[in-house]
């Protein structure tokens, strides 16, 4: 669980390479942390971007644990194995997705199905293998990384945006689900965020970093709070775009 | 089963568990048989600080007595002055059937609202600790339900490893079903009280060290302002005491005792209420209210050991972001690092109600009792305060440096490793504990996050 001064003992990161999420790890390290779990495709990877923290802290333990994230059914056992580890599972970051901009899908359908395992299926049953392990513990917080990409889903990748409202909306009616069981879900919903996901593409208005989603996160995940914005001013220019007329909304130069 | 929310009295750290409240013995015996693997830990009115009376996911035993319709559970020999009580009776109950036939609790914390159970497992202290030490030492015997649901009697004379292990084992060796205390004889309801302000911490040690005639005094405590600066830092209020003789009380009965809660704290506060500015005027008339000059008065038993119990639900003053305490004591000729210590909360700007210092005497058979021979500075500040985190750490380690320790019954923060650095009888304790609960029912947040017991034995 956390201690009087909102630190979480054991922090999992689900994506254990993403740049968002290692940003928000940061963040949350602090005096009072024991274990950190970096559940990730690439191990080696995963140890070289820890390095730092794990520097900074030599008494905490970190462990890691490999796993494919388009594998869905798998999740199951991936939080099993990391409570064997660790045990109880205090804050789980999860921030594992694909983008998969500039295919062809026209020509290629069925690439679409990593972009529907990562995002939403695979991330689906991570957290409700997660919400079961945290509600076993009468404590817990999961950090969904979303975007706004799932506010209105636009052209150009439909996929992306299409899962991302998805689990979205899952991980909002899944925390209400949680209500008085001591298990919370936040949900992020970042801009444009420039990483090595984005890399190469223009700037959409109202760009962020890793670590203004990081610092955001840090803020909000001691309170109550379902949802935030990053930047906050999303939230407002959302509450328009998503209301626009159709016709207006496929003018707009997005 | 009823899921329940719980913190502890500083409002952090809140965790859901299966609340069973209870004062039958099987009742006991058949919730813990039916426990799982999140384990049990028992509860009184929840007035630790952090997490010792929670236990997230588990079953949590609410063990209190304070509206039984059969009155309280006691039996007591006025004669002797020996109380045989349940654990779930509180010091409030015990103090309004034992004082008016006078007799007082040997110890007292700074509130009344405590179980006999909680006493026990937090080995609590009071303003007397220097002359008659902590709570466990006036205990004459106990009774303990063990996990196996067997119950024991354990004294000094029969057992004495289990029942020191279980004298501030924080709940971690079984349940205390009942306690046999040897009272303290009193004259009167009153205290005899000398006040005296002092304009630095220098002046504050001198005056409460033995040099200071602090050994004179059965009750002797200081109230040290946080916020002062430069050659007032550390300035503070000293009260000393004992109860006062019959002959020196105004009063057809002496004994007479009503305690009464005077105000409540509004439901909702907010945050921030409590900050540098409305604490340092706090602070300020609370020095300038002491006398400059030592001052002797009468003061009554609520007024002098239980001030705050004066507010009820003083806690929720901090507002929803919760308060912490810090109390950790260090040894007599450490106080420099009592200096440094304040000095590198005021310089974060961390504000600080009624900090609490104390001389504690030498320290008791049980190996996880807190006080030790040495000073114990106790501050509350906001939970919420930016970079707490760190400052505190910072905190800990010259508190450890200097071969000190923290308070398990206040602690909200420490790690594993603090523990074992603060307690060096902490192995001896703990194969004590895996003798007594050997599928390792016992289990609180506190215990997780200190690892007080081996979570992997599996129930």
């Amino acid at each position: 669980m956390k201690n009087g001064v909102g630190v979480a003992q054991n922090i999992v990161l689900f994506g254990g390479t993403s740049e968002i999420g290692l940003a928000i790890l940061n963040k949350l390290v602090k005096p009072g942390v024991s274990h950190v779990v970096l559940v990730s495709r690439d191990i080696d990877a995963a140890e070289v971007q820890i390095a730092a923290i794990a520097e900074r802290y030599p008494d905490l333990e970190i462990h890691h644990v490999r796993f494919n994230a388009d594998d869905s059914a798998s999740m199951v056992h991936v939080v099993a194995e990391v409570v064997q580890q660790v045990g109880d599972i205090d804050v789980a970051v999860i921030a594992q997705g694909v983008l998969q901009e500039g295919i062809d899908y026209y020509a290629n359908p069925a690439a679409l199905l990593p972009v529907a395992d990562v995002n939403f299926t695979g991330t689906m049953v991570l957290m409700y293998a997660l919400a079961a392990q945290m509600r076993s513990q009468g404590y817990g917080k999961m950090v969904l990384l979303s975007s706004v990409a799932g506010e209105r889903v636009r052209k150009g990748n439909p996929a992306y945006g299409a899962t991302k409202a998805g689990i979205d909306g899952f991980a909002l009616a899944l925390d209400h689900e949680l209500v008085g069981s001591g298990v919370s879900v936040l949900v992020v919903r970042p801009g444009f965020v420039t990483t090595k996901m984005t890399k190469g593409m223009d700037k959409a208005p109202f760009s962020t970093d890793a670590d203004s989603v990081a610092a955001a996160v840090e803020k909000a995940i001691s309170t109550t709070k379902t949802v935030i914005w990053v930047p906050g001013l999303l939230q407002y220019m959302f509450l328009i775009l998503k209301n626009l007329p159709t016709a207006v909304w496929r003018r707009l130069p997005l | 089963m009823v899921m329940q929310r719980l913190s502890g009295w500083g409002r952090t750290a809140w965790t859901v568990a299966d609340l069973v409240h209870t004062t039958d013995v099987d009742v006991v015996r058949s919730t813990i048989g039916a426990a799982g693997e999140r384990g049990v830990i028992s509860r009184g009115l929840g007035r630790s600080y952090g997490a010792a009376a929670q236990n997230a996911g588990g079953i949590v035993l609410e063990m209190t007595a304070e509206n039984d319709p059969m009155g309280i559970d006691a039996d007591f020999d006025p004669l002797t002055g020996l109380l045989t009580v349940a654990s779930s009776v509180s010091i409030d109950a015990i103090l309004r059937m034992c004082v008016p036939q006078g007799w007082f609790i040997p110890v007292t914390p700074g509130t009344r609202f405590v179980t006999v159970g909680g006493a026990i497992a937090s080995d609590i202290h009071g303003k007397n600790h220097h002359i008659d030490g902590s709570f466990g030492q006036h205990v004459r015997s106990l009774s303990l339900m063990l996990s196996s649901g067997e119950i024991v009697e354990l004294s000094p004379e029969q057992n004495p490893a289990w029942f020191w292990a279980t004298v501030g084992g924080m709940g971690l060796t079984g349940v205390v079903l009942r306690a046999t205390i040897a009272m303290l004889k009193i004259e009167s309801s009153r205290v005899e009280v000398e006040t005296v302000r002092l304009e630095n911490f220098d002046a504050v040690c001198a005056a409460m060290s033995a040099d200071g005639a602090d050994d004179d005094y059965r009750y002797s405590v200081a109230w040290v302002d946080l916020l002062a600066t430069g050659a007032s830092m550390g300035r503070g209020v000293l009260t000393r005491g004992d109860h006062a003789a019959a002959s020196k009380v105004d009063n057809k009965d002496p004994l007479a005792y009503d305690p009464r809660l005077t105000v409540s704290a509004p439901g909702w506060v907010p945050n921030g209420l409590l900050n540098k500015w409305s604490i340092k005027a706090f602070n300020e008339a609370w020095y300038r209210k002491a006398p400059a000059k030592s001052h002797i008065g009468l003061e009554s038993i609520p007024a002098f050991f239980h001030p705050l119990d004066g507010v009820n639900r003083w806690n929720r003053l901090y507002g929803k972001q919760g308060f912490i305490q810090y109390q950790f004591i260090v040894p007599l000729d450490r106080t420099d690092v009592l200096r440094r210590v304040i000095e590198k909360f005021s310089g974060a700007g961390v504000a600080s109600f009624l900090a609490v210092l104390k001389r504690m005497g030498p320290q008791n058979s049980a190996p996880m009792s807190f006080p030790t021979e040495g000073w114990t500075l106790t501050l509350d500040m906001a939970a919420g305060i930016s970079g707490l985190a760190e400052l505190l750490s910072e905190v800990d380690s010259l508190v450890l440096d200097a071969g000190g320790r923290h308070y398990l019954a206040k602690d909200s923060h420490v790690s594993a490793s603090a523990v074992r650095r603060g307690y060096p009888r902490i192995d001896e304790w703990m194969s004590t504990q895996e003798e007594m609960d050997p599928i390792g029912l016992w289990r609180s947040d506190l215990s997780r996050r200190l690892g007080l017991v081996d979570h992997r034995r599996s129930l």
